[in-house]
């Protein structure tokens, strides 16, 4: 019979009370997210602030950037990069393990190499055997889980060419650790800027995602994440005016920032790098002009202050990105480890440059595979839009229902009513981000969120044709009308469950609300569109039903 | 009085002219995989690489004066198409200008599309760029694989999916009806030349979960008639299924339609193309779920006794000598 055990109506009228609250922020966007930043801002309860009470749910929808506008960009790591650093930081160590056995290898000397592999030609042939055991005697084993038992290096030799290059395991692992270092960059020089709710993920083996809503393009967002912000101080050897000078072995030539046609001999391997810098500021030099004032840790001043000492009247270099700032020449000993990079910098390029010295710099470049900008004014009129549709879409099907089942459509449109808020409470709770696909999404689960209900009034339609009691009728309408249900549902979820494992973007953001929505609507349709009957038959008792 | 799409009860024989049906759908399959060899898909920078631009100005759009001022950069294929929709204003002219990916490029070059943006700017002074996307050509490639996977496999997964809660006649019958619909979907994207993006997978594979949901329903009702008229010839039963749980498939329709129509209607001009394709699939899979899949089980006959448990006959082991 139309029973419905007291406690399941608890549940069901529980549930529904749940969701319809998480729900409920979203009804109050703006005032719910002014209270949200507050709390953020706080670190503490906001209540009274900005008009919303810390006992009340406060997650809401993120709205996606195709809704109110931002940047998208995603990123290639470039992890071949480290590989290059890594080497040349190995040199010297090479260098001087080898010089300590020179009477067995002979000379030894650096050739040019494609930068993933030290090449070095030994002066004694014979001596390659013992060469290559002091080389692999450097090597370290792998810090991975994945690379455990395997060293760094490998260690080959050509002729009287010793190669040295890095071993898969550790160029997975250094892959690994040169992305999550990216991603906590980036991360940093964002939340620096301070932009609210920015996305920031790992995608595959060496991207990364990024999306922050507001910001004004991807090209500005790209000038602040794209740059490495690799800072060096580096010992000049001369200065030209030729850029295609040679560099002899260990050194390189770099051109200068803003005098175009002046190119520096440097020194390759850096006195000092911005991974000792603790601090950068803007600040204006002696002159007025924007600067950026910068301090090293101990152990930086220290070489900072050294060098400076032994070098007076030597030019020296400040190398951001392969590019020279500037080179002046070192007037006095500079103790204590702060100084200041002048160049010809807008103050907003002095702020820009301290926030990147600030957060650090990339560990290899990137490539930028995919950029999307979307204006304010698009996303507004897409919500507006989307606002607009999904009302119409609703009454439309509303007044169809009850058209077409009268009470019971009635009793179909309060279930949907429902769910439409389920899915709502659900994607606050969940933190998920609501697109313009979602939006379909949820417009679509609207027109098929009645199927479950059609097929079981339709069922019931059939079982009063063969003159069972209405409330038996009831009964088995749901009963047959299960596993229709159940298969439809299950094969849709198949499909929402696929586009998100393998979509991105829109596709995962249509996925979500539309998995969601299977969920929700079978629940409204099975449960709540039936208690809602089963309570109406309990008090009216009709002996006679249409449906 | 309530309000009925079909008659209360009906007995249409849905069979009578069922090779007329198949043909229809046949020729319209093979229409669509010419027109989608022959004229191929137009791919949006999702998949094909390139930049997209869309622009607004109160100015009404002359895509001459567009295009001569794009011309100079020499930035190879450009198109440039006046977007038109019913609930922009008088003063709100949008343009979309794709740029095609430019040779050597694997990423996205800023100062391309700031060159474009200063060329346009200077023909037409208040325009202004509202989005501004760019796909590199190393990720579409990667775009379209991905894309083609999940189709294959959320037909795959689905098939398994009847398969075991029916049986293999019905997932051969539900899957042949999936291809075509998904066939004269993308048939009708080539046709039409609309453009096809990643939304556009997005709606296919929803058509395919839509789809399914019909043929399921029907094929759950065959399955129930099956055991309960184990006399009646297959095509009478299957008929029978059909017009039983017709009215409810027109409910279904017409209910998710009207929710569709609203959102092309209404929905801005950014998802219309998406909103198209579920509308087109949700006709195309309503009407493959009634001709289609049942006529495919029809032509392959289904095993009719579940009920029996008869351990040496109808099992499939029964051939097995042990």
């Amino acid at each position: 019979m139309l029973q419905i055990e007291l406690w399941k109506r608890v549940v069901i009228w529980g549930l529904v009370v749940i969701g319809l609250l998480l729900a409920m922020p979203n009804a109050f966007y703006s005032k719910v997210e002014s209270y949200n930043d507050t709390v953020a801002a706080q670190g503490g309860d906001a209540t009274g602030v900005a008009g919303w009470s810390s006992y009340l749910p406060s997650g809401l929808v993120n709205l996606g950037l195709d809704l109110r506008g931002g940047a998208h960009l995603l990123a290639e790591v470039k992890v071949e990069d480290v590989y290059e650093a890594r080497m040349k930081s190995l040199w010297p160590e090479v260098r001087n393990a080898l010089r300590d056995a020179r009477e067995e290898v002979g000379a030894i000397r650096l050739q040019p190499g494609d930068g993933a592999q030290l090449r070095i030609r030994i002066g004694e042939a014979d001596g390659m055997a013992r060469a290559m055991d002091i080389a692999r005697g450097l090597a370290q084993p792998v810090a991975s889980l994945t690379g455990a038992g395997t060293t760094d290096l490998v260690v080959s030799s050509q002729g009287d060419i010793l190669i040295i290059g890095l071993s898969e395991a550790e160029m997975t692992a250094t892959d690994d650790r040169t992305v999550r270092q990216s991603l906590e960059i980036i991360r940093r020089r964002i939340d620096e800027v301070g932009t609210r709710e920015p996305t920031i993920q790992r995608q595959g083996a060496d991207r990364i995602l990024i999306q922050v809503p507001g910001i004004g393009s991807a090209a500005e967002l790209k000038e602040l994440i794209g740059t490495t912000a690799q800072l060096t101080f580096q010992p000049v050897t001369s200065r030209t005016a030729d850029g295609d000078t040679r560099a002899g072995v260990g050194e390189e030539v770099l051109p200068s920032l803003d005098e175009t046609g002046t190119f520096y001999v440097l020194d390759e391997s850096p006195v000092v790098t911005g991974e000792e810098l603790v601090d950068a500021q803007p600040a204006f030099d002696q002159n007025g002009r924007p600067a950026v004032n910068f301090r090293f840790n101990p152990s930086g001043a220290r070489k900072f202050g050294d060098y400076t000492a032994q070098n007076i009247g030597n030019p020296f270099a400040i190398v951001l990105d392969e590019e020279v700032i500037s080179a002046p020449v070192i007037q006095a000993h500079i103790a204590g480890g702060s100084g200041i990079i002048t160049g010809n910098f807008t103050v907003e390029e002095s702020t820009n440059l301290a926030v990147l010295l600030r957060a650090g710099a990339l560990p290899a470049g990137l490539d930028f595979l995919e950029e999307r900008t979307i204006g304010p004014e698009l996303g507004a009129d897409s919500i507006e839009a989307g606002k607009i549709a999904t009302i119409v879409a609703f009454v439309a099907v509303l007044a169809f229902m009850v058209a077409s089942y009268g009470l019971f459509g009635v009793f179909a449109n309060i279930a949907l009513i429902i769910n439409v808020g389920l899915i709502f409470g659900l994607l606050s709770m969940i933190g998920a981000t609501l697109t313009l696909p979602g939006i379909a999404g949820i417009v679509l689960t609207v027109g098929m969120a009645v199927d479950a209900n059609v097929l079981v009034f339709e069922r019931i339609r059939e079982e009063l044709k063969t003159a069972k009691g209405p409330a038996r009728a009831i009964e088995l309408g749901y009963e047959k009308a299960l596993s229709a249900i159940v298969d439809a549902n299950i094969t849709t979820f198949i499909t929402a469950l696929i586009l998100y494992v393998m979509g991105s973007g829109p596709v995962r953001g249509f996925a979500i609300t539309l998995g969601l929505g299977i969920l929700t609507s079978v629940f409204t349709a099975i449960w709540v569109t039936r208690l809602l009957i089963a309570t109406w038959f309990a008090r009216r008792r009709p002996k006679t039903l249409e449906v | 009085m309530r309000l009925r799409l079909v008659p209360q009860n009906t007995n249409w024989d849905f069979f009578s002219r069922s090779k007329l049906w198949l043909g229809i759908s046949g020729l319209l399959i093979v229409v669509s995989l010419v027109s989608f060899f022959l004229q191929g898909l137009n791919f949006g920078i999702d998949f094909r690489g390139g930049t997209t631009i869309r622009t607004e100005s109160t100015q009404s759009v002359d895509i001459g004066v567009y295009r001569e001022a794009i011309q100079t950069l020499e930035l190879g294929d450009i198109t440039i198409t006046e977007v038109f929709d019913p609930t922009f204003g008088d003063d709100r002219n949008v343009a979309m200008i794709r740029i095609q990916a430019q040779d050597g490029q694997e990423s996205v070059a800023a100062d391309t599309i700031q060159q474009v943006e200063d060329a346009l700017s200077a023909v037409i002074p208040d325009i202004k760029f509202v989005s501004v996307e760019s796909v590199g050509p190393k990720v579409s490639g990667e775009l379209i694989q991905t894309a083609v996977i999940a189709v294959v496999l959320a037909i795959a997964a689905v098939l398994i999916y009847i398969w075991l809660r029916f049986e293999w006649q019905f997932a051969l019958g539900a899957v042949v009806a999936l291809v075509h619909d998904v066939a004269l979907t993308i048939g009708i994207f080539s046709e039409l030349q609309i453009r096809f993006d990643l939304a556009i997978i997005a709606a296919l594979l929803t058509i395919v979960g839509y789809s399914l949901n019909d043929t399921v329903v029907v094929f759950d009702r065959v399955r129930e008639n099956l055991r309960k008229y184990k006399q009646k010839p297959l095509r009478e039963v299957l008929n029978l299924s059909i017009n039983e749980t017709l009215s409810r498939t027109m409910m279904t329709s017409v209910t998710t339609l009207i929710a569709l129509i609203a959102l092309m209607v209404l929905g801005g001009d950014v998802i219309r193309g998406f909103v198209f394709a579920m509308t087109w699939g949700v006709i195309v899979g309503t009407y493959s779920s009634i001709f289609v899949a049942s006529a495919m089980l029809l032509r392959l006959g289904i095993k009719r006794d579940w009920s029996k448990s008869d351990k040496n006959k109808g099992n499939q082991f029964a051939n097995i000598d042990a």
